[in-house]
This record gives structure tokens, sequence and C-alpha cells, in this order.
């Protein structure tokens, strides 16, 4: 089985959120970057025990700059064969997805696992675009995926439950949590990973369809109103009166 | 030109999610002074898809095809995008569900679209281009996203935005998508729905507890509460872990994302991590007997306090209040 896993670089959920250039930049200083935890944690962990049961090949695709590297040595570290990076700015969800499928037009694989979000932008864009750029059938939202003859079988989240279902490869899936368990990268890793193939690419010449034109901070610490424990029924009047949320 | 709007139903009903997603297009519709057109695919009843007439939506395209009733991003993308298509539509909104997760960003790329997932609010338009507002970094920031494209498609964060109802029918339409047996292509073998609960993506009022807890057995009030508001139960992510509580109740980063009108956390410390996946709940109300917790920060109303005395309180006065309203 030959596999794809996309994987995107955003800052630590702990980072301090702050902007430049009259807000419509991100400001990078002094934030740690990580590899998107989805991505990490179940796309890349599910990939990688597929290929230990069935044989096959990894490889880890990014879309960005240079500075993105360590976590792509990280994704090899934990197992993946190979990795590609397109060599280009991130900065439109179109243009990004359009590098990928560029790359997997001429692979074959027979599944691409991406994240089902970024913890940044949130926005559950990639995994949609690159399966109708590929004209492929996608799921997301995926807690459980087992391959067999060809099929895959999903588990996917719908409101108030979950669904199981089965899809012909070749296909794209958004992995969500519980998709895999988290591995770290042992020393045996970690050394392969320096000589495993890292190919960096040019992107291919794509519009972008969508921009930032401006980030907004919340206006300032909510206020919050505190209630005496023994006057419960001040907060239902609060709530009621004042919230009216119920 | 139109604004088209993707409407789903469950079990006979209109989705929650969809109504938003409607009454949002309707909006984008007057202000662009076009047509509000819905499109609906699988099985149900004329009599309640004319009820799309409430939030403003003059026809609904229905497919009324059972091949549709699984969802299946492929030939979901195709239909729609035909309706929106067929309609001249110029702006195409989904929810940003489950489903219209995967199926917006498939039909932008149909469409040559620019698409904006996750719009928190109304659109505003300047000439040929869209300025929509939506969420960031777990939403400790906003962005105003900008796109000129010819077509435009947005999903809209549930809860955002309530429907104001009208009067009004929708004309119902027979729309038949050129989708072929090949584009179905997701078989469904089984479905484990919690029954008998409120869904916690589509609840209104979330009543969640943490490790303040101690111990499964003392979900009692915790169920108890939710159940006198009509509310879904949720939890921290340890709890899920030691299994007190089933693991599609966590929220958070890692976990499920919600955003009703009122959230209660119970005995959790409100870990950024946790606040990734309820910040942006409109009313957020802690009770934790640490008054240095740090969900104190991101709410809007507080007890400090003892769990157990206070949750049987809260209890015993909202069915108090329950009488008398
Ligand atoms: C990468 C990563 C991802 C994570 N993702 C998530 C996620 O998605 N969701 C999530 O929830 N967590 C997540 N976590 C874990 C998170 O960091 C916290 O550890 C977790 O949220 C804490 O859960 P808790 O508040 O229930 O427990 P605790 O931190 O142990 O807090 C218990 C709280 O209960 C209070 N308390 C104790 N007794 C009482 C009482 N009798 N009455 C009232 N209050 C009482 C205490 O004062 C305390 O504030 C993640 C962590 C990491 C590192
Ligand atoms: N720059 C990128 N390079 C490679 N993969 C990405 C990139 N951005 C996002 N992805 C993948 O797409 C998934 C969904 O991201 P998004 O649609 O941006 O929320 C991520 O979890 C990654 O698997």
């Amino acid at each position: 089985m030959k596999i794809l896993v996309p994987i995107a670089k955003v800052p630590d959920t702990t980072s301090k959120i702050a902007f430049t250039e009259n807000n419509t930049k991100f400001n990078p200083d002094g934030v740690t970057f990580i590899m998107n935890p989805t991505d990490e944690w179940y796309a890349l962990v599910r990939a990688i025990e597929l290929k230990e049961k069935q044989g096959g090949e990894v490889v880890v695709i990014h879309v960005g700059g240079a500075d993105a590297e360590q976590i792509i040595r990280k994704a090899l570290a934990i197992g993946a064969d190979k990795a590609v990076r397109v060599d280009a700015d991130p900065t439109d969800a179109y243009f990004v997805a359009a590098q990928i499928a560029a790359h997997a037009k001429n692979e074959n694989y027979d599944l691409i696992i991406t994240g089902k979000e970024t913890i940044d932008y949130n926005s559950f864009e990639i995994t949609g675009m690159v399966a109708e750029l590929l004209d492929l059938p996608a799921v997301s939202l995926a807690s459980k995926l087992e391959v067999e003859n060809g099929v895959a079988t999903i588990k996917r989240e719908i409101e108030g439950g979950t669904e199981t279902v089965e899809v012909k490869l070749p296909m794209v899936l958004g992995a969500s949590k519980d998709l895999a368990e988290a591995r770290i990268p042992n020393m045996k890793g970690i050394m392969a990973a320096r000589t495993k193939p890292l190919a960096v690419v040019p992107a291919t010449e794509t519009e972008k369809l969508t921009s930032v034109a401006a980030y907004t901070l919340p206006e300032k610490d909510k206020q919050i109103k505190l209630v005496d424990k023994d006057n419960v029924a001040e907060l239902i009047r609060l709530l009621h009166e004042e919230a009216k949320a119920i | 030109m139109a604004v088209l709007s993707f409407v789903e139903v469950a079990e006979g009903k209109i989705k929650k999610a969809s109504v938003e997603a409607a009454y949002y297009g309707s909006k984008v519709a007057e202000s662009l002074g076009t047509d509000s057109v819905a499109v609906v695919l699988g099985t149900a009843s004329a009599d309640e898809l004319a009820t799309l007439g409430t939030v403003g939506v003059k026809k609904v395209l229905h497919a009324n095809d059972a091949r549709f009733n699984t969802f299946d991003s492929k030939a979901y993308t195709k239909a729609v995008a035909e309706a929106a298509t067929a309609a001249g539509a110029t702006v195409v909104v989904t929810s940003f569900n489950q489903n219209g997760k995967l199926l917006a960003p498939r039909v932008s790329v149909r469409l040559k679209a620019g698409y904006v997932p996750g719009a928190v609010e109304l659109p505003s338009f300047n000439g040929s281009e869209a300025v929509v507002k939506k969420n960031v970094f777990s939403g400790k920031a906003s962005a105003q996203y900008k796109t000129a494209t010819a077509v435009k498609v947005i999903s809209v964060n549930p809860n955002s935005l309530s429907p104001v109802k009208g009067s009004g029918t929708a004309a119902v339409e027979a729309f038949s998508p050129a989708v072929s047996d090949a584009d179905f292509t997701v078989t469904v073998k089984g479905v484990d729905k919690v029954t008998g609960t409120i869904p916690l993506t589509e609840a209104e009022i979330v009543v969640s507890a943490g490790r303040g807890l101690k111990g499964p057995e003392n979900w009692g009030m915790i169920e108890e509460l939710a159940r006198e508001l009509g509310a879904a139960t949720a939890c921290s992510r340890p709890v899920a872990d030691v299994d007190w509580r089933p693991h599609h109740e966590h929220v958070g980063q890692t976990g499920v994302t919600v955003r009703p009108n009122l959230y209660f956390a119970i005995g959790i410390s409100g870990a950024i991590q946790h606040l990734a996946g309820v910040n942006g709940s409109k009313v957020i109300v802690v009770i934790n007997n640490d008054p240095e917790a740090p969900f104190f920060k991101a709410a809007d109303y507080g007890i400090v306090g003892d769990a157990f005395e206070v949750v049987p309180k809260l209890i015993e006065e909202y069915k108090k209040f329950k009488s008398a309203h």
C-alpha cells in the first residue's frame, strides 16, 4: 500500500497569538512551531501501522518554507519512508491543495490521509479540496480505519454518534482522534531520519483564491460576574434576565 | 442570480444547522438583491421543505433520490455544484457541521470559488469582493477572509446567528442532478447513535464536568442538571481517557468543538486545550472550588464553591425557576 500523508506546521497551542503589519500578518516571534497534532498523532501513525502490517510505503508532503524541515524530519523519525516539501508560502487552502494534488496525480497512492483540520486556522479545507482535485471519494472525521482487499472500513463522526462506512480505494481520509496511538520517535528512528530522502520541489503555478484582509484579537478579557455559592438563585436570575441564555 | 444554500434533512426533519445556513443564505441574498434558493438531496417530504420559506427561501431544488440518503461527498459535490449553476448562484452556503466541512471545500473546487470555512458573521460586499469573518487559532483571534472570485462558497459556524422566522412557504421543485451510480462511493455498514440524549454539537446548552467530580459515580447530578436544562453533557479529556465518560463527550482541541449558547464547566480547570473547544460558546458559567482556576478568566459567570454542594442547589433552584416561568 502506498500512502500519502500531508502534514501542516502550526503554532503550539500554548503560543501567544499576536499580529504585525497593521494586524495583517501573524507574528511568529517567540512562537514554537509543531507538526499539526492530528497529522502527527493520528494520520501519520495510522499510515505507518498499515504499512507495517501490509507492506508498502508512507510518504509525507508539506507545502511550506525551509523552516518546516524540523517537523518533516520528525515525521521521518516517527516512521515515514520519504518526504516531499513543496517550496512555497502556504497562504491559501486552494493553492496548498493544488500542490498536494499535483504531486499525488502521478504517484498512484492507495490512500491519502490528512488531519481533519489544522489547529491554527481550524478550517477543514484541504481534505475535501484534494479529493475533488483528484476526483476521489473522501471521508472526514474518521476515528477508525481498517483496510482489506482494497476496501477501507471507516468509522466517521455524525451528529450525535458515529457511522461505519465502506469505501473502495483509492480515497482521501481526514483523520480525527482515536485513529491511532501517538508515537514518540526513538533513537533509531531519529538516526534513520537523517538519511531518508527529502525532496524539495518548486510549486506548480496556481491561483490563490482567498486572502486574509485583517486579524482581530478579542476586545479584552471577559469580565466575569461571581455569584456567591449560597445564592445560586441569583445565577439563575442573571442567566435568564441578563444573559438571556435560559 | 441567486444565493444557494445546501440544506440537510435527518429523520424527516431539516437539521437545525441547515436552518441556520438557509437563513444566512437568505440574508446574503437580501443584501445582494437576489433570490434565496435551497438544494436538498435525498428523501424528504415537500411539506417539511416548504417550511424553509419561514427563513426566506423562495425555492427549493429537491433531488428526491434515495441514493442521497447516505452522505457521500463525491456525489453530493456534483449535485450541489450543478444546482448552483442551474440557479445561477453567486454565493453557495452550507453549515460548517460534520458534512458541510467536507462538502463545502469540494464544491468550492468544482466551482473554482473562493471558500470561507466557518463564518461567524454575514459577509460584507464591496463590488465583486466579499469579506467574511471567521474564528482562528482555536477562538483566540478572528480573521477577515477576503475573496473576489465570481462564485463564493461560505460555510457557517453552527450557533453563530439565530434565525428570525417569518411566515412564507418555499416552492419545492424537483431536481435531477446528473450523477451516476459510480459517483456513489460510500456504503453505510452501521450506525451508532447515542439515543435519547441531545447531540453535543447541536445542543444549545452544554453541561460539562471534569476531574473535579472525582469519579464516574458522581455524574448523576450532572446528568440530572442537563436533563432539567434540556442540555447535552460533555467532559474534559482526562475524564474520557480514564473511561469515566464516553469518548464522544470529550471537548477540546483533540475532541469535539462546541459553540452552544450556554456552557457550564463544573470541576474543570480550564486548560488552554480544553478552552480551544469551548470558547466559542456565547455564555460560559464556571463552578470550581479553586478561585485561581484559569477557567474563571474565560467565563462570564462563576461560582467559587464545591460542585457537590453547588450543583444540587442549582438543580433545585432551576426547578423552582421552571415552575415559575
Ligand atoms: C496536546 C494536548 C491536547 C489536549 N487536549 C485536550 C482536550 O481536547 N480537552 C481537554 O479537556 N483537555 C485536553 N488536554 C488536557 C488538558 O491540558 C488538561 O489536562 C485537562 O483539560 C484537565 O482536565 P480537568 O480540568 O478535568 O482536570 P484538572 O486539571 O485536574 O482540574 C480539575 C479541576 O476541578 C476542580 N475541583 C476539584 N474538586 C472540586 C470540587 N469538589 N468542586 C469543584 N471543583 C473542583 C479543581 O480546582 C480543578 O480546577 C490536552 C493536553 C495536551 C497536552
Ligand atoms: N501546508 C500544508 N502542507 C501539507 N499539508 C497540509 C498543509 N496545510 C494543511 N495540510 C493538511 O490538511 C489538513 C487539514 O488542514 P486544513 O484544511 O488547513 O484545516 C491538515 O491536517 C494537514 O494534513
